[in-house]
């Protein structure tokens, strides 16, 4: 509470103003919009650490079972075998400091279905489909909501009309509805498919803000200097607005990402999305979740692995937010705080940041 | 406002025909009516065939379908199931209550919780408990829905049924519950290490007290709201409401909630002849709560100084929660003969009713609160994310304006400046997507409903997709694209209505 709000401290807020200014105009002297952005993200513990796990993923899924005709350091079969532990169960066992016996992948890590098929393979397919959709989903709909937003926040008029009302008949078909439909549709042909047609109905939130952007900064100075300088609609809206907008893009299409990864997994577990022989974890979920008293595995490891790559994106998502949103200004922790003033040689009495600000418990 | 409201109810009308055309067209592409008689071995399967494609007009153009379809939807007829010959609009009309059920009580927790624990983490920004709540949010936000779902059922209603049979909390769970009580409360509440250890105290001895009272008097076998619980938790309500609404400076905002509690307890004992001679039933029940409600309204005016209106609502709010509380003990009362009868598995994971169940009213009642728990909880836990997120960073938003620090200049209580001048204006962003979510929510939580095979909206729509049949399929798109878009509507309306900067006839 009381850190936000440095004018309520009962001691001249002079001194602390000017050294957060300092701290704030250091951090970003001499640096372009790229360097502050990029400076900042690394900066956000939590999409770091989302950044780094989500590539782990990617790594494991695609060199475990190949991509494509490449093979993989894992065989994947969809074919039964001899069940190797007892009921299938995984053979992973954890490293001894983690109180197993010792790190050991074994023939079945994941564990094994009532048949014997390997549940590792299957997972890491289901993965890759996972990050297919997110890739696809994330460029089709980051394409068409924002050429669809800047033609019709930039031309406005009839274009504006037409292009808006698209959207909304777009927005009044729920979702999910869409999707099941489509996935009935497209899922039993392909998963790219599917993924294609997810990405062609997640679009209009996107376009909508992107419109709002692009009504705004069309009215800045700096976009009628280049038209007086001669500049084509086309250079303006790609060179001039385009780049000042990307932040409100990034944001919103690693938003939509998370949400294709969640919307793909339900359609797929309600059975209008991706089917056999394609896998997608979804699929898995629902195909497993009759076994949840007996093996418990078959149904654990594909939801961790969507619960891992949701959570992954949103972190990343959030760090890019507060990357790109100056308004959002970080304020230094406490202990920044008193070590800038120790080297600045001022004194900052530590007991008056930690003061109450009397709201109450019942809030 | 009027021709506001004209413009956009015929935009709404072009883009509603235009998008119940394409779905028409979309989902007569997805579905195949003829697909069992295809692989059926009856010898006389082309006959069969034919039969069905003249009971469903398919030779007809589609589009010629669509127009005949939309003009029979124009008369007020849904048109008919034809698998099983049931009129649509019945089929929508019991689905439609059932979904109610589950959404109105979800939103509404979901939405005090998550707005609660939101302004509370944007007040305390980068403090232990906001990176907690957001950590949890995040994590939330991530859950597929469907995986909830599975996991309270498979584990969350086996477990407690359980847990019911045999109920003891071992002294290791009270113990747990009561550090992590104190933990999340001084937490939340924050302030010098002082009053940390101070609110740490008196939540984990809270925690811990209520955990062994309830362990001792037997109340797991008959769950009651007691007197004695009733005081206590409308004490603790009377003083959090006055805190927040009124200050607890405010003697005579106090007087009325403390007033409420007792009446309250009053009501409490006349719950028997009250209900001898007014019928039991979802009217007179709301009925009660109105009543109730007013008459803490009326107790905050009588005792209210020159500040009616804080009193009066401080009074109002203290009888809700007292109110409810009651009703939930007259519920909680046929508990015993209930858990009897269902032999000890009172938490159910299928349907939303126990068929031939019979008893009284409140028997009933109690049957579709137990058949509401796991699905609500899991609306609930997605639900509260999403709106943890929206007022956490709408509070932080707001908190950061020049009005604020004006009001503190001022030397104005913080209590009126987060809750008159932050609070307020944090609603203005939320007003626009509450009644979005809560409308889109009508069309059914298409995956819960589903899952614990509740008769909604939602199974309505997957089911008759899955069965072919078009009619039921677009009466569930019919309803949900209107309201999607009055949704809209209403979302302008509200936001006009709570920022009066915003004006509509512009």
């Amino acid at each position: 509470m009381s850190t936000q709000t440095p004018s309520q401290d009962p001691r001249p807020a002079g001194a602390e103003e000017h050294l957060e200014n300092a701290i704030e105009q250091k951090d970003v002297a001499g640096l372009s919009q790229g360097q502050i952005v990029r400076r900042r993200f690394f900066r956000h513990r939590g999409a770091i650490v989302g950044l780094v796990v989500l590539g782990a993923v990617v790594l494991l899924a695609v060199s475990s079972v190949g991509i494509g005709p490449v093979p993989g350091w894992w065989g994947f079969s969809n074919a039964s075998g001899p069940v190797t532990n007892p009921g299938g169960a995984p053979t992973l066992s954890l490293p001894t400091w983690l109180g197993g016996e010792g790190f050991a992948l074994g023939e079945h890590p994941f564990g094994q279905d009532e048949v014997g098929r390997d549940m590792f393979g299957a997972v890491m397919k289901g993965v890759q489909t996972s990050l297919m959709v997110i890739v696809v989903v994330g460029l089709v709909s980051t394409l068409v909501g924002v050429t669809v937003g800047s033609l019709a926040g930039f031309y406005r008029g009839r274009l504006d009309t037409a292009l808006m009302r698209t959207t909304d008949l777009v927005i009044t078909m729920p979702t999910i509805v869409i999707g099941a439909v489509i996935g009935k549709l497209a899922g039993g042909v392909s998963g790219l498919l599917f993924a294609l047609a997810l990405g062609l109905i997640l679009w209009p939130s996107l376009a909508r803000l992107v419109r709002g952007e692009f009504l705004s900064l069309r009215e800045r100075e700096f976009v009628d200097a280049a038209r007086v300088a001669g500049a084509s609609s086309g250079r303006i809206i790609g060179k001039h607005i385009l780049p000042n907008a990307i932040g409100v893009i990034i944001v919103s299409s690693t938003l939509l990402m998370s949400q294709a990864i969640l919307l793909e997994a339900a359609l797929s577990y309600l059975g209008f999305g991706i089917t056999r022989p394609e896998i997608s974890l979804g699929l898995l979920i629902s195909e497993y979740q009759a076994a949840f008293a007996t093996r418990p595995w078959l149904f654990w490891w594909p939801g961790l692995f969507i619960v891992l790559i949701a959570l992954c994106i949103n972190f990343i998502g959030d760090g890019l937010r507060d990357a790109f949103d100056p308004r959002q200004k970080r304020i230094p922790s406490q202990r920044s705080m008193d070590r800038a003033a120790a080297r600045a040689g001022t004194t900052v009495r530590p007991g008056d940041q930690t003061q109450d600000a009397g709201l109450g418990a019942g809030s | 406002m009027l021709r506001f409201l004209w413009r956009r109810f015929l935009a709404g009308l072009a883009t509603l025909l235009v998008a119940l055309f394409i779905m028409y067209l979309l989902v007569n592409k997805a579905i195949d009516p003829l697909a069992d008689l295809r692989e059926s071995t009856a010898p006389n399967k082309a006959q069969l065939i034919e039969q069905r494609i003249a009971q469903l007009d398919l030779n007809t153009n589609v589009v010629l379908r669509f127009f005949s379809w939309l003009g029979q939807v124009a008369t007020g007829d849904l048109g008919t199931q034809w698998r099983t010959g049931r009129d649509v609009l019945d089929l929508v009309g019991s689905a439609i209550v059932s979904t109610l059920q589950l959404v109105t009580a979800s939103t509404l927790i979901a939405l005090v919780l998550g707005i609660a624990v939101g302004v509370v983490s944007a007040l305390r920004q980068y403090s232990s408990f906001d990176y907690g709540i957001i950590f949890l949010s995040f994590f939330l936000y991530s859950l597929p829905s469907f995986f909830v779902a599975v996991l309270l059922k498979q584990w969350g209603a086996i477990g407690f049924n359980d847990f019911l049979r045999d109920p003891t909390i071992s002294t290791v769970a009270i113990v747990v519950l009561t550090l992590l009580g104190a933990l999340v409360w001084s937490l939340a509440v924050g302030g010098s290490p002082r009053r940390r250890l101070q609110t740490a105290l008196v939540a984990g001895a809270a925690t811990g007290g209520l955990l062994v009272y309830l362990q001792a008097t037997g109340w797991w076998d008959t769950p009651r709201i007691d007197p004695v619980l009733l005081t206590v938790f409308g004490l603790a309500a009377a003083a959090g409401l006055t805190l927040v609404s009124a200050g607890l400076q405010n003697r005579r905002a106090l007087a009325s909630a403390l007033v409420m509690v007792v009446l309250g307890l009053v009501l409490q004992q006349l719950m028997g002849p009250v209900f001898d001679a007014v019928a039991p039933s979802n009217l007179s029940l709301a009925a009660l709560v109105v009543v109730f409600v007013a008459i803490g309204w009326g107790v905050g005016v009588l005792l209210a100084g020159p500040d009616r209106g804080v009193s009066a609502r401080t009074g109002a709010l203290t009888a809700l929660v007292m109110v409810l509380l009651v009703v939930i003990d007259r519920v909680m009362q046929v508990w015993p003969p209930y858990f009897e009868v269902l032999r000890g598995r009172p938490i159910p994971t299928i349907g939303d009713r126990t068929p031939n169940l019979g008893g009284n009213y409140w028997v009933g009642l109690l049957d579709s609160y137990t058949h509401l728990v796991l699905p609500t909880i899991s609306l609930i836990l997605i639900s509260f994310a999403a709106y943890t997120r929206y007022s956490r960073g709408s509070m932080l938003e707001v908190m950061n304006q020049d009005y604020i620090r004006t009001a503190r200049a001022k030397g104005l209580p913080e209590r009126v400046v987060v809750v008159r001048h932050g609070f307020r204006n944090t609603l203005i962003p939320l007003a626009t997507v509450v009644p979005i979510d809560v409308i889109t929510l009508i069309g059914g939580a298409i995956i819960t409903e589903n899952i614990f095979g509740r008769p909604g909206m939602g199974r309505l729509f997957v089911e008759n997709l899955q069965q072919a049949d078009i009619e039921p399929v677009m009466a569930y798109l019919l309803i949900t694209a209107t309201l999607a878009i009055v949704a809209n509507v209403v979302a302008d309306l509200v936001y006009a209505v709570v920022d009066p900067r915003i004006r509509l006839d512009a």
